[in-house]
C-alpha cells in the first residue's frame, strides 16, 4: 500500500493557502473580515489591467536635446545680465548652436574683460579656433551635455509624480524605461485628456517685456484666429528687431466664447521664471472669474519688486509655455512678492494651472510615443465577456470529461478546479496583473490540464486492456505518461519564458500565466489526482475502475 | 467505456505525400505573408505599425459610409472603418503617416462631435503608437520567436535526436506559417495579440508534436522487426485517440471563447483555435512523416536499449 497522509496534507495545504492568497482579490468578502484578520492576512492580491479596469497608458520621451538647449538659453540670458551689471558693452549674446554661445563685441578689451569671466562660467569652455578679435565663442562642455540629460529625465519624472500626486490617482505608477523613456499609467481615470495635457505641459513660466517702442514699425493685425499664428510669422520673417520675438496672447470673444490670438512683439530677454514660485493658488476674481494668484520666494519677490519698479507703466507679459496669459501695464513698483495670471480660464483650467505651477516646470518637452486609453464601460465589458466565455468553457469541459470517463472524468475535474484555484491564489500572492490575455492564458491552462489527466486516462486504458489489476494499471499508466507530461510542459514553458523575457505589458501578463500554469498542471496532474486514485484503491479492492 | 475510436490501423505514414502538398501550399502562404509583413503591406496592426486607433461606442446605430464621409470631409480620409453592430460600436484606425503628435484620436472625436451632434458617444479606447514603439515591438518579437525555437530545438534534441527536434520544429513552424497565412488571405488584422497567439499556439503544437514522439521512442526501443514506416504508423494510431480528446477539449475551450469573448479576444482565440487544428493535423500528418524522410537515421535511441 502506498502512503498517501503526506500527499493530503500537501494537497490540503496548496488549497488553504490558495484560497488564503485569493482572498484579498475579492474584496467584498476581504472587507467584511474582522480587523484582527485582516492584519495577519496578504492585504494585496490580483490588480486588474489597464484592459479590465480602463485607465491610460503612457510611454513618453523626453526631447533631451531641448534640455540642453534650454539650459544653454539659461546661461545666455544670466550672462547678458552679468555684462549689464560689469557695464561690459557687447554687441549681442546668443545661442548660436544647440551648446554654443557667441558673444559679439567693438574691441579686443573687451574681449579680455569678459574672459576674464569665464571663471563664473566652469560648464563652458571657450573655443579659440572660431573666435576673433571681436568675437567669442563658448561651447558647453560634454560632461556637462551628460549632466544635464541624465538629470532632465529625473526632474521629468519628479515633476510627473508631484503633479499626478496632486491631480489625486489611486495607485499610478510613474517609472523610467530604458535610457530616456517614462511610463505612466493611470488605473481608472476618468478624464483622460485632462490628466495627459496635466502631465505633457511643460509649464514653463516666464515674465517678459513687451517691446511697445518697435510694435507699431511691424504693423501686426490686431487680432487673428486660434491656428494662424505662422501666417503673422512669415510676415514679420526677418524684419524683426535684434532680440525680439513674436509671442501670441490667448483670448475669448465675451459673447460667443471663441478663441482667438493678439500678437505682440516681446523681448526675448526673460525677467523671471517659475522657478522662484514658492505657491500658486487659484482665486474668484470679483466678477466670479476664477484666475491663479502665485506666490514668489524671498529672492523671486525681491527680484519681482525691483522689475516691476524699473519698468513702471510698461507692459509686462505673463508667458506659460510660450503662450502669453495676460499682459499688464504695471502700475507701480509691486512689493510684497505676489502676482495673479488672469486670462478666461474655466475653474478647472485654473485649478490644473495652479497644479502644475506648483509642481514646476518639466526641464524639456515631452514627446508622447505611445498613448493607450481604455474607457471604463469598455473595461466592464471585457471582464464580462471574459468571464462569461471562461465559465462556459470550463463548462464544456467538465461535462466532457464526466461523460467520456465517468468517475476518473470527476477525478479529473477535480484537478481542473484545483488548477483554477491554485492558479488565481498564485497570481493574487505575486500581486500579478490580471489582463484579457491574462484570461486567455488561464483557459488554456485549464485546457493543456485537461490534457495531462486525457494523457493518462489513455494510459490507464491500454494498460486495463492488456488485463492488469486495476491498481497496477494506474500505477503503469501514471508512470508511463509521466516522461511525456514532463517534456510536453517543458516546451511549453520555453515559448513562455520566452514571452515573459520579450514581451510587453499585456503579453507579459499572458506569458506570466501561462508559467505559472504549466507549473501547477504538472503539480495537480502528477500529485493531486493520483492521489485519489491512491486513496480508492486504499480504501477497498476496487475489482472495476470506471473510466 | 466511451470511446471516441477503438483501435485504430490507419496508414497515415502512406498518405504522406498528399499531406506535404497541402501543408506545402500552406507554407508558401505564410512565407509570403512573412515577406509581405516585412515589406510592410501587410495588415499589421497599429500596435506594430504606428498610429492611431479610436473606439466609438454610440447611443443609435451609426451607418460607415455617413461616418466614413463625415472623416473625410474633414481631412480624414484614409481611415479605416469596422463597425461591431449590434453594439453601434465603430472602430476607426489611421496608419502610421500620421504623427502622434497631431493628436489624431482627439480630432476623430471632435469630427463625430461636430458631424452626428444627436447621436451621443463614449471613448470606448483610444490607442495612440509612434512608430518608433512600433518597430521595437516588431524586434523583440521576432528576438522571442527565435529564441523560443532554438530552445525547443535543443531540448527536443537532447530528450530524443537531432532529426526529432528538428523534425517538430519543422511542423511546428508549419502551423505558424499556416496560421499567418489564413490571417494573411483573409486580411484579418496582425496585432501584437495575435503573435502571442502564434507563439502559444507553438508551443501547444509542440506538445503535440512530443506526445506523438514519445511514443515513437518508446516503439522504437522495443526494437520491433517492423519497418521504421510501420513503427511510426502504429506509434500515432496508439496515441490517435489522446490527439483527438485533448483537441478537442481545447477547442470546446476556444470556442466559446472566439465565439463571446469580445471583440479584443475574438482574433485571439480564432487564431489559437486555428493553430490546434492545424497543430493536430501536423503532429499526425507532418512531423512524423518528416522523420522518414531522414532514412537510416537510427541513431542512439535504438542502440541505447
Amino acid at each position: 500500500m502506498k502512503k498517501v497522509g503526506g500527499r493530503l496534507t500537501l494537497l490540503a495545504l496548496v488549497v488553504v493557502m490558495s484560497v488564503i492568497f485569493f482572498i484579498p482579490s475579492y474584496q467584498p468578502f476581504y472587507q467584511a473580515l474582522p480587523g484582527w484578520l485582516k492584519r495577519v492576512m496578504p492585504n494585496k492580491g490580483i490588480t486588474l489591467g489597464l484592459d479590465l479596469q480602463g485607465g491610460i497608458h503612457l510611454v513618453m520621451e523626453v526631447d533631451e536635446e531641448r534640455a540642453v538647449e534650454i539650459a544653454v538659453d539659461r546661461s545666455v540670458v544670466s550672462l547678458q545680465d552679468l555684462l549689464v551689471d560689469k557695464k561690459i558693452p557687447v554687441e549681442s549674446v546668443a545661442r548660436t548652436g544647440p551648446t554654443q554661445i557667441t558673444i559679439q563685441f567693438q574691441n579686443a578689451e573687451v574681449k579680455a574683460q569678459i574672459q576674464k569671466m569665464t571663471d563664473d562660467y566652469p560648464t563652458f569652455s571657450e573655443t579659440e579656433s572660431a573666435g576673433s578679435a571681436n568675437r567669442l565663442v563658448w561651447e558647453l562642455r560634454a560632461i556637462e551635455v551628460k549632466r544635464i540629460k541624465d538629470s532632465a529625465i529625473n526632474q521629468a519624472l519628479e515633476t510627473i509624480r508631484n503633479r499626478i500626486d496632486q491631480f489625486g490617482v489611486a495607485e499610478p505608477m510613474v517609472q523610467r524605461q530604458g535610457l530616456k523613456q517614462i511610463v505612466v499609467q493611470l488605473p481608472g481615470v476618468k478624464e483622460p485628456k485632462r490628466a495627459r495635457d496635466l502631465i505633457k505641459e511643460t509649464a514653463l513660466l516666464e515674465f517678459k517685456m513687451l517691446d511697445e517702442d518697435n510694435q507699431p514699425k511691424l504693423d501686426l493685425p490686431a487680432r487673428i484666429p486660434k491656428d494662424k499664428e505662422a501666417d503673422v510669422l512669415k510676415q514679420v520673417e526677418g524684419k524683426l528687431p535684434e532680440g525680439d520675438q513674436i509671442l501670441f496672447e490667448r483670448a475669448f470673444e465675451k459673447d460667443t466664447g471663441r478663441e482667438y490670438r493678439i500678437p505682440y512683439l516681446v523681448k526675448k530677454r526673460v525677467m523671471l521664471t517659475g522657478d522662484v514660485l514658492s505657491d500658486a493658488r487659484v482665486s474668484i476674481g470679483q466678477f466670479n472669474d476664477p484666475y491663479v494668484s502665485i506666490t514668489f520666494d524671498a529672492k523671486g519677490g525681491r527680484e519681482f519688486e525691483r522689475i516691476t519698479g524699473d519698468n513702471v507703466k510698461k507692459r509686462m507679459a505673463v508667458v506659460l509655455d510660450n503662450t502669453i496669459y495676460s499682459a499688464p501695464v504695471i502700475q507701480d513698483r509691486i512689493t510684497g512678492g505676489r502676482a495673479q495670471i488672469t486670462g478666461t480660464f474655466s475653474m478647472q483650467e485654473a485649478n490644473d494651472l495652479a497644479i502644475v505651477l506648483r509642481a514646476g516646470a518639466l526641464p524639456a518637452p515631452l514627446k508622447i510615443i505611445q498613448d493607450l486609453t481604455v474607457g471604463p464601460s469598455l473595461g466592464k465589458d471585457s471582464i464580462e465577456k471574459g468571464v462569461q466565455a471562461t465559465l462556459f468553457a470550463g463548462a464544456m469541459v467538465v461535462v466532457f470529461m464526466i461523460v467520456y470517463y465517468r468517475m476518473s472524468g470527476v477525478i479529473a475535474d477535480f484537478a481542473l478546479v484545483l488548477n483554477l484555484l491554485c492558479l488565481i491564489g498564485a497570481l493574487s500572492a505575486l500581486n500579478a496583473t490580471l489582463t484579457l490575455p491574462g484570461i486567455a492564458g488561464i483557459v488554456l491552462t485549464m485546457g493543456m490540464g485537461v490534457d495531462s489527466n486525457v494523457l493518462i486516462f489513455e494510459r490507464i486504458r491500454e494498460e486495463l486492456r492488456l488485463g492488469k489489476a486495476v491498481r497496477l494499471a494506474v500505477d503503469g499508466g501514471y508512470d508511463k505518461a509521466l516522461l511525456t507530461i514532463v517534456d510536453s510542459h517543458v516546451t511549453t514553458l520555453i515559448t513562455g519564458v520566452a514571452l515573459f523575457l520579450f514581451g510587453t505589458g499585456p503579453i507579459k501578463g499572458f506569458a506570466v500565466t501561462l508559467c505559472l500554469g504549466i507549473g501547477i498542471n504538472l503539480f495537480t496532474a502528477l500529485i493531486g489526482t493520483k492521489v485519489i486514485f491512491d486513496l480508492l484503491n486504499q480504501r477497498r479492492k476496487v475489482e472495476q475502475l470506471s473510466i | 467505456m466511451l470511446e471516441i475510436l477503438r483501435k485504430t490501423d490507419i496508414d497515415f505514414m502512406g498518405k504522406r505525400r498528399w499531406a506535404f502538398l497541402f501543408s506545402g501550399i500552406m507554407v508558401v502562404l505564410g512565407i509570403v505573408a512573412v515577406i509581405q509583413v516585412a515589406r510592410g503591406s501587410a495588415n499589421l496592426g497599429i500596435d506594430f505599425a504606428g498610429g492611431t486607433a479610436v473606439q466609438l461606442k454610440f447611443d443609435q446605430a451609426i451607418r460607415v459610409d455617413e461616418a466614413r464621409k463625415a472623416l473625410e470631409a474633414n481631412g480624414l480620409a484614409d481611415a479605416e472603418l469596422q463597425e461591431f453592430g449590434q453594439e453601434n460600436k465603430l472602430l476607426i484606425r489611421l496608419k502610421a503617416s500620421t504623427t502622434i503628435e497631431e493628436k489624431v484620436a482627439e480630432r476623430v472625436v471632435a469630427v463625430f462631435t461636430k458631424e452626428f451632434p444627436s447621436n451621443h458617444f463614449v471613448v470606448d479606447s483610444s490607442m495612440e503608437i509612434g512608430p518608433t514603439i512600433g518597430q521595437k515591438l516588431q524586434q523583440d518579437a521576432l528576438i522571442a520567436v527565435v529564441i523560443s525555437f532554438a530552445g525547443i530545438i535543443f531540448y527536443v534534441a537532447a530528450r530524443f535526436e537531432l532529426r526529432f527536434g528538428i523534425a517538430a520544429a519543422l511542423a511546428t513552424f508549419h502551423d505558424v506559417l499556416a496560421v499567418l497565412g489564413a490571417f494573411y488571405v483573409l486580411d484579418k488584422e496582425i496585432t501584437l495579440l495575435v503573435v502571442t497567439a502564434l507563439l502559444t499556439l507553438a508551443g501547444y503544437s509542440m506538445t503535440d508534436t512530443v506526445v506523438v514522439f514519445d511514443r515513437i521512442r518508446e516503439n522504437l526501443r522495443m526494437r520491433r522487426r517492423d519497418t521504421e514506416e510501420t513503427i511510426i504508423n502504429n506509434a500515432v494510431n496508439q496515441v490517435l485517440s489522446r490527439t483527438i480528446v485533448t483537441s478537442l477539449t481545447v477547442v470546446l475551450v476556444l470556442i466559446p471563447l472566439a465565439l463571446a469573448g469580445g471583440e479584443v479576444l475574438h482574433d485571439f482565440s480564432l487564431a489559437l483555435l486555428w493553430g490546434v487544428i492545424f497543430g493536430t493535423y501536423s503532429s499526425i500528418f507532418v512531423a512524423s512523416p518528416l522523420l522518414l524522410l531522414w532514412p537510416g537515421a537510427s541513431g542512439r535511441l535504438l542502440k541505447r536499449s
